[in-house]
């Protein structure tokens, strides 16, 4: 029993059907769409599988311990009697050299995030921004060349060092490279700062000195370390600039005019002379899962962190 | 009265004291951003100084000559378009469409919160663990070989992350309004997607991937040891020089080699290598970024 | 409560309607039906699910996370929420949100967007179509000659018109207004308003409004929400009348309170 519609001359769109092959292939679609979204873990379990698996016989090897190769420096892995795969020394220089460069760009990094989010008037902000943009996208391995041209031979000529690749040019070199990022992510957690907050201070008749150091800081702290922490991610995990500025000596450095070797450096270094399958190839693959693990868990507490602010 | 409000303004030596705190915070401020920029410019000036006596447009569509200690580039710069363009080829579908998974139809949940952290820890992984996994995935166990289309894997996935970062960022530019819109007359998602959500966003899109063009140029470790190689001689100016199962150079890796491991290259080569492989890369990025700026004076709403 | 009507004419049955969002319930258990070719007035305060009921009639709300919704809606019938083709639900329902949203499209493919998406792609339906809408909400004469220009651009009163047009472009047999005339002048509110009372006779109207006097002049029958509760649902005379069965509903007409 439809009831009258005094109105219910025609409805197209009511009749209307969309065609079979239309609906088919957006379901298709959607199924694809969700795949490509699902290829992303693929490729992280991808990556930590596949890497761990070409190391895996290493480790099952009798004269091959774990401790030995977290904890010795004697690195021979061509040596014909007296094999040693221990790779502290490496992790020392990839220590040193991050830390030096974090020592480097923290303060300046910041100060430059500071300067881009509370001082800079903005027309020049817009255009530092940019400058800064540029910087991220030099490739490292640029880097690592103007680090074994420029870099060390200014540090010949100043400190005397005897080379100039050495943790000085790398911890510089990485400290440039880590700058762009921590600028970047540092001036989005000031720009987080409610306004309020600098509002508040300047009625109280804070000199912006004081409202960086007593308001702004505390309240970005998060942000600010998150920055630091992606700084470290990218100082850890970088190959060929720290590969073509530290020099290539494997042993624990004593200064910062010491030549080191990085974890990275060393796989890069090494692995193509190391024939497939051989103990000296596994063991290059056993330091990609610790650089994996390594940045793996850097990356996670700084996202944590970023995470933590946007909650807030 | 007067009086009072004069002596309440006028400065006192505690107020010029705060002034000049604040010209001395704002002068402290400004000289570590400068610190970090002038620097650069002066280094890139310098390599751009050095590498005057080679830089030519022969030097560009030359081969390298006598064992790379002179010549030109050529190979090194076609062997680096194939592995970008290869790898883009592969990584913007996919990126894409992942982060238009993830933005459109991802609900909250664990799953898809463990995907977001998959992302974030792709983009972190480092690029000699990315060698190591195209070595052993594309090389060894697909049977690629060392070739070009190994090397192009290993980079697009490399490269995904970042363009799922960027495509989500363009996706979720979008204002939620304009879908709900459509969701309440009956339009499905994917109909709501093609309409209005890709069309207002697409120019975010191409940006994103614009910049993982210069990103992937740059690179040289994970294709260093899956499919980039020291010398192949190759016809000068030949635009289509290499098979995609063969193995090809790579400007990075061509600059690698003749700044660290063949003695001898006149002088002036690895630093107009340098400036060439500098100045592809902040070509694409300056022209992404002024794509980015066009495009946002240009909205529709 | 709810007196018993003829089959034919119950046109939407709700029955113990709630709805969480998270832990925090907005609508406690609301039962009432709406009859076809009516106009619903629904009225009360901010905050007392007005919006969330109509989101719940067409599963929009199915859109937004951590909702948690029980009991039953049923369209001709239906239960909306075992419905398979939520599509189809929809564009039986025309819905107009309290804000205009212009997509960012032509004036044309903004209107002709639903019926598309319905499947409709003869090119003459959907110009008399698209003319039709537009000339229903009012806005035809103003956009006649650009209808390839911007739907965002239009302003927010246009936008408005809109929006109605395109909720009327899929021929729904329900039209669901979420306070329309937040946007929009007096004059334009007056003349959707006798718009509405002509397409009363081709479909069912619920009004949603914070304008108590909006539901006076055009409802057959008011519901009263308050806090996620349903307090009173009756002929519109009677809700503003002097005798309300229950005295917030006098209170809140008569703008004593609210």
């Amino acid at each position: 029993m439809e009831p009258t519609r005094p109105d219910s001359g025609h409805f197209p769109v009511r009749a209307a059907r969309r065609a079979r092959w239309a609906v088919a292939g957006e379901r298709a679609l959607e199924l694809f769409i969700r795949l490509c979204g699902y290829s992303a873990i693929v490729f992280v379990l991808g990556i930590f599988l596949f890497v761990f698996k070409e190391a895996l016989p290493i480790l099952t090897k009798e004269e091959f311990t774990l401790g030995e190769f977290l904890f010795s420096d004697q690195w021979y892995p061509t040596s014909e009697l007296n094999k040693r795969y221990g790779v502290l020394a490496m992790i020392a220089g990839t220590f040193s050299v991050t830390a030096l460069a974090m020592v480097i760009a923290v303060p300046f990094g910041l100060g430059a995030a500071i300067y881009l989010s509370e001082f800079c008037p903005p027309k020049l902000k817009e255009t530092l921004k940019i400058v800064i943009e540029l910087l991220a996208a030099i490739p490292s391995v640029v880097w690592g060349f103007i680090g074994l041209t420029v870099m060390s031979k200014l540090i010949t000529q100043y400190t005397g060092a005897p080379v100039g690749v050495n943790i000085l040019n790398g911890g510089i070199i990485l400290a440039l490279m880590s700058v762009p990022i921590i600028v970047s992510i540092g001036e989005d957690a000031l720009k987080a700062v409610p306004d309020s907050y600098r509002e508040a201070g300047i009625a109280l008749g804070t000199t912006k000195w004081q409202l960086v150091f007593r308001v702004l800081l505390p309240a970005a702290k998060n942000g600010l370390l998150a920055a630091v922490l992606l700084g470290v991610g990218r100082g850890v995990g970088e190959t060929m600039a720290v590969l073509m500025a530290t020099g290539h000596a494997v042993h624990i450095p004593g200064g910062i005019l010491d030549s080191v070797r990085t974890l990275t450096a060393n796989i890069a270094a090494e692995l193509g002379e190391a024939p497939a399958g051989s103990d000296h190839y596994r063991v290059l693959f056993l330091t990609g899962v610790l650089l994996f693990t390594l940045t793996f868990v850097v990356n996670l507490v700084a996202d944590l962190v970023v995470r933590g602010i946007r909650k807030k | 009265m007067n009086a009072d409000a004069q002596t309440r303004f006028t400065e006192t030596p505690r107020v010029r004291r705060k002034l000049r705190q604040e010209a001395l915070a704002q002068w402290i401020f400004a000289t570590m951003a400068a610190a970090m920029i002038v620097p650069l410019l002066l280094i890139v000036g310098y390599l751009v100084v050095r590498a005057a006596p080679s830089l030519s447009l022969e030097f560009i569509l030359d081969v390298p000559r006598r064992g790379m200690t002179d010549g030109g580039i050529w190979p090194a710069l076609i062997g680096t378009i194939y592995l970008v363009f290869l790898s883009l080829a592969v990584s913007a579908p996919v990126g894409i469409l992942a982060a238009v998974y993830l933005n459109e139809y991802a609900q909250d949940n664990w799953f898809n919160r463990l995907i977001n952290l998959a992302v974030i820890n792709l983009a972190g992984v480092p690029s000699i663990v990315h060698a190591l996994f195209g070595l052993g995935a594309f090389v060894y166990a697909a049977r690629f070989g060392y070739s070009i289309i190994a090397a192009s894997l290993t980079l697009a996935i490399m490269t995904l992350p970042v363009i799922i970062a960027s495509t989500r960022e363009a996706l979720a530019s979008v204002p939620r309004p304009f879908r709900e819109a459509c969701w309440n007359v009956g339009a499905t998602r994917w109909q709501t997607i093609r309409a209005v959500v890709l069309p207002n966003s697409v120019s975010g899109i191409l940006t994103g991937v614009i910049l993982q063009v210069s990103r992937a140029a740059g690179e040289t470790a994970p294709v260093m040891f899956t499919g980039a190689v020291f010398f192949k001689a190759v016809q000068r100016g030949d635009l289509l020089p290499y098979y995609l199962d063969e193995q090809c150079m790579a400007l990075s890796m061509h600059l690698y080699t003749i700044s660290t491991q063949v003695p001898g290259v006149k002088e002036s080569i690895p630093f107009a290598t340098a400036v060439v492989l500098l100045g592809l890369v902040l070509t694409v990025n300056a022209a992404a970024i002024a794509l980015r700026v066009r495009l946002r004076s240009r909205k529709k709403w | 409560m709810v007196t018993p009507m003829p089959a034919a004419d119950l046109h939407i049955e709700i029955r113990d309607l709630r709805l969480a969002y998270g832990t925090k319930e907005v609508i406690h258990g609301v039962s009432f039906d709406i009859h076809r070719h009516e106009i619903l007035g629904v009225i009360g305060p901010a905050q007392s699910g007005k919006t969330s009921l109509l989101r719940c009639l067409n599963r929009t709300i199915d859109f937004t996370p951590g909702t948690h919704v029980s009991g039953t809606v049923k369209v001709d019938g239906q239960d909306v929420r075992k419905m398979r083709n939520v599509f189809e639900l929809r564009r039986k329902i025309g819905m107009v949100a309290p804000l205009p949203v212009g997509l960012p499209l032509s004036i044309y493919d903004n209107v002709a967007f639903a019926p598309r998406a319905a499947g409709l792609t003869r090119r003459a339906e959907l110009d008399a179509l698209v003319e039709q809408c537009l000339r229903q909400a009012a806005l035809w004469d103003e956009v006649k000659d650009r209808l390839n220009s911007l739907g965002t651009k239009l302003s927010g009163g246009q936008q408005q018109r809109l929006t109605i047009a395109r909720a009327l472009s899929h021929q729904p047999e329900i039209l669901c207004l979420d306070e329309f005339s937040i946007a929009i002048d007096p004059v334009t509110t007056m003349r959707i308003e006798e718009v509405l009372k002509e397409l009363r006779k081709s479909m069912t109207i619920v009004l949603v409004t914070n304008l108590t006097q909006q539901a006076r002049r055009l409802a057959d029958r008011t519901v009263f929400l308050w806090n996620g509760d349903l307090v009173e649902l009756g002929p519109t005379e009677v809700l503003f009348g002097d005798h309300p069965k229950d005295r917030r509903t006098y209170e809140y007409v008569q703008g004593i309170f609210g």
